[in-house]
């Protein structure tokens, strides 16, 4: 049902792709980013689509980041400036059925995915409305019912949370669905993460992994967190195929991500993207960036991926500068929309609230009087 | 018939995985022909293929797919192959299944089982008793069986809760305890039981320290004492109500638990009953635990970093004579 037993293989689906496996190993696809890469003809059919989710995106975390220098946001904020291009590829291939556990600069892939800007509004905000109803904040959201995974901050944790679902559905016999999960190549780093991608390997789940090395770890830069050659390289060493990608041009992120998704559908071994930006804020918006040095820059990875995809657009005419403005004035629209609805929603109190951390009422622990009132 | 701790958590699995098919076992070497580092699943992957599963030395990994299996509707039982080495699965256990209720309003039913606690020889990295710490975080049932019909009901029932239960089982009880056969049904989770009754004193315990002070209370007996043993059986929820009305046959109280002793059970139950039945005792409550050092490897050491019954009654006669 679930795995390979001792005497053989229980799935013929298995074995195929099993097989595939140790024949495949030498089509490890390390394609590098040509050195001044120019943008591909944007023939991905998803590539006007994606821009939209983009804009929003960028557009919704510039009112955030607003709001939180007015002090109207409790706790932190985090965007992903300059991962827009990257993480909207993760989302937009993904159907009902298929998992997603995103990470903290993701939200370009969540909206694609479909998670309501509205819930991400009331997160921030702590409505009692929204998914985590005040008691989880910012990044730290989901609805794994809908297959959007409600990320821990432990960095690295996700990776085997959805190789158990994909398990599941494995073994109720569902067909053609997906996981996909993001890592920062600083989540790389942890035990958890290295741990979550053998035994995806290990159990031969449909999993990609979509890293973006942003070029830092809050202040920490590469040649601190890793002394790797190359992380894509670790796809061979996990039993993954691997791809790089220039995460400032979306043709390719659509291209790779897309064509990472559709094997993994077809049972190839789970999929590794290495994705290269720049994170283009600060680890989260209390921080000014000041270490992130001007050398760094100036590298093509650097690029600003929303700019360079909208100069596409204008080059290649795939939209007037009239349709442009519609879409920049809509996107507006609806992040206004997003948090004038949350704000109007109560947020929760500490009175009213249900302090039980278990499902099973009657196993509530009754501290009493000793301890907590 | 004669059945051992051990076999009843291996029936308890087996019956699992024969009534649910939701159920499947995770863990390192508890499949194929092997069975488990104690055997605990023997002959169990041959009889449910595919659903008992040898894993990676990863035991972050594990659990974590245990989760993502729960939320997909599984019930994974993750066999820790030693209590000890949950230690790299804690992130997983009190961070992503312990906080998964409260924060998505969706629980996790994992059972995750700890060969815990010591036995003769097995030093400082096999012999842990880390009920205290699970217990600590918010989000888990922690179940501490110390016989062998609660070994086989409260693993069917930790499976069938829907919130994430840490399973201690006793390896030192797995070969010494014995019953002649397995119950239908147990006492309800979270109750504690009265093991011994008496009068004169009250020992709260569980697990394997159970015994200990089951054969202390014994002793004591000769001297014309009547002391009451408890048996917590969960140590969260803690019986408090069970403890209290004890306390108030007895007046005195003595907690007995083989983890460390800064905190945990013992400290918990103290505080409560002072707190909450301070009017009912004659003389200070007092604990024993083990040592704060780590656990040692020589038989001589190790009997002395323990709670024993010898050391547990010398305890209790100071307590009956204040
Ligand atoms: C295990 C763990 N340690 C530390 C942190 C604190 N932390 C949050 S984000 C972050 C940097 C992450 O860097 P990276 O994975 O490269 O992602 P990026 O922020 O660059 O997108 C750190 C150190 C954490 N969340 N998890
Ligand atoms: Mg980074």
């Amino acid at each position: 049902m679930l795995g390979m037993t001792d005497g053989g293989v229980f799935s013929e689906n298995f074995l195929r792709s099993r097989l595939d496996v140790g024949y495949n190993r030498p089509m490890l696809q390390t394609a590098r980013p040509k050195k001044k890469s120019q943008p591909k003809a944007p023939a991905h059919e998803k590539y006007l689509e994606a821009f939209r989710w983009m804009l929003l995106t960028r557009t919704f975390e510039e009112k955030l980041a607003s709001m939180y220098r007015g002090g109207r946001i409790t706790g932190g904020v985090y965007i992903g400036k300059g991962q827009e291009a990257v993480s909207v590829a993760c989302g937009i291939f993904l159907q009902k059925g298929d998992i997603f556990a995103p990470l903290i600069r993701d939200q370009a892939g969540r909206s694609a995915f479909g998670e309501p800007l509205v819930d991400v509004a009331r997160t921030y905000l702590g409505s009692r409305a929204g998914p985590m109803r005040g008691r989880d904040g910012n990044i730290h959201r989901g609805k794994p019912r809908d297959g959007q995974l409600a990320m821990i901050s432990h960095l690295g944790a996700m990776v085997s949370v959805v190789v158990g679902s994909l398990m599941a559905k494995r073994g109720r016999g569902e067909k053609n669905f997906i996981g996909l999960t993001t890592i920062g190549e600083g989540g790389m780093q942890t035990g958890a993460s290295h741990e979550g991608m053998n035994i995806a390997a290990v159990e031969h789940v449909p999993l990609v992994v979509v890293a973006t090395n942003n070029h830092y770890a809050y202040s920490t830069p590469n040649d601190r967190e890793f002394a790797c050659a190359n992380l894509v390289d670790r796809a061979r060493g996990y039993g993954f195929e691997g791809y790089e990608l220039d995460g400032t041009d979306l043709a390719a992120c659509l291209d790779v991500i897309g064509t990472a998704v559709k094997r993994a559908r077809a049972g190839r071994p789970p999929q590794l993207v290495v994705a290269s930006i720049l994170r283009l804020a600060g680890h989260g918006e209390h921080d000014d960036f000041s270490y992130v040095t001007d050398d760094i820059r100036r590298e093509p990875f650097a690029i600003d991926c929303l700019q360079r995809t909208e100069a596409v657009i204008r080059e290649r005419e795939l939209a007037d500068a009239e349709t442009l403005k519609r879409w920049r004035e809509e996107a507006a629209e609806d992040v206004e929309n997003a948090f004038s609805a949350a704000q109007r929603e109560p947020v929760p109190s500490g009175d009213d609230e249900d302090w039980s951390a278990i499902s099973r009422r009657d196993l509530v622990d009754e501290i009493g009087e000793g301890g907590s009132s | 018939m004669s059945i051992t701790y051990l076999e009843a958590i291996r029936e308890a699995q087996a019956k699992l995985l024969h009534d649910d098919k939701r159920v499947f076992i995770y863990g390192q070497d508890v499949g194929g022909s092997f069975g488990g580092a104690f055997k605990a699943t023997k002959g169990l992957a041959k009889e449910f293929p595919g659903r008992v599963l040898n894993t990676p030395i990863s035991e972050d990994a594990m659990v974590g797919t245990a989760i993502g299996a729960a939320l997909e509707g599984m019930r994974p039982i993750v066999e820790m192959q030693f209590a000890d080495f949950s230690s790299v699965a804690l992130n997983q256990i009190l961070n992503n299944a312990g906080t998964h209720y409260w924060r998505t309003n969706i629980p996790v039913p994992i059972t995750v089982r700890l060969p815990s606690g010591g036995t003769k020889g097995s030093g400082p990295f096999h012999s842990q008793s880390m009920e205290s710490l699970y217990a600590h975080y918010p989000g888990l049932i922690v179940m501490t069986p110390a016989t062998v019909e609660d070994a086989y009901t409260m693993l069917i029932d930790a499976v069938a809760i829907d919130d994430p239960v840490v399973f201690c089982e006793h390896k030192y009880l797995y070969y010494h305890l014995k019953a002649d056969n397995l119950p239908n049904d147990g006492m309800p989770v979270g109750k504690a039981r009265i093991a011994r009754p008496g009068r004169d004193l009250t020992i709260v315990s569980y697990s394997a320290m159970l015994h200990e002070s089951l054969s202390a209370a014994e002793e004591i007996a000769k001297e014309g004492f009547e002391i009451e043993v408890v048996d917590l059986r969960t140590v969260k929820p803690l019986d408090t109500a069970t403890v209290l009305a004890s306390v108030a046959r007895t007046g005195r109280l003595l907690a007995v638990g083989e983890s460390f002793p800064w905190g945990g059970v013992t400290a918990e139950v103290i505080a409560r009953v002072s707190a909450e039945g301070f009017h009912l005792l004659d003389a200070a409550p007092a604990r024993i635990n083990a040592k704060d050092t780590p656990i040692p490897y020589h038989p001589n050491l190790w009997s002395t970093h323990r709670p024993s019954s010898k050391a547990i009654a010398a305890k209790a006669r100071k307590i009956l004579r204040e």
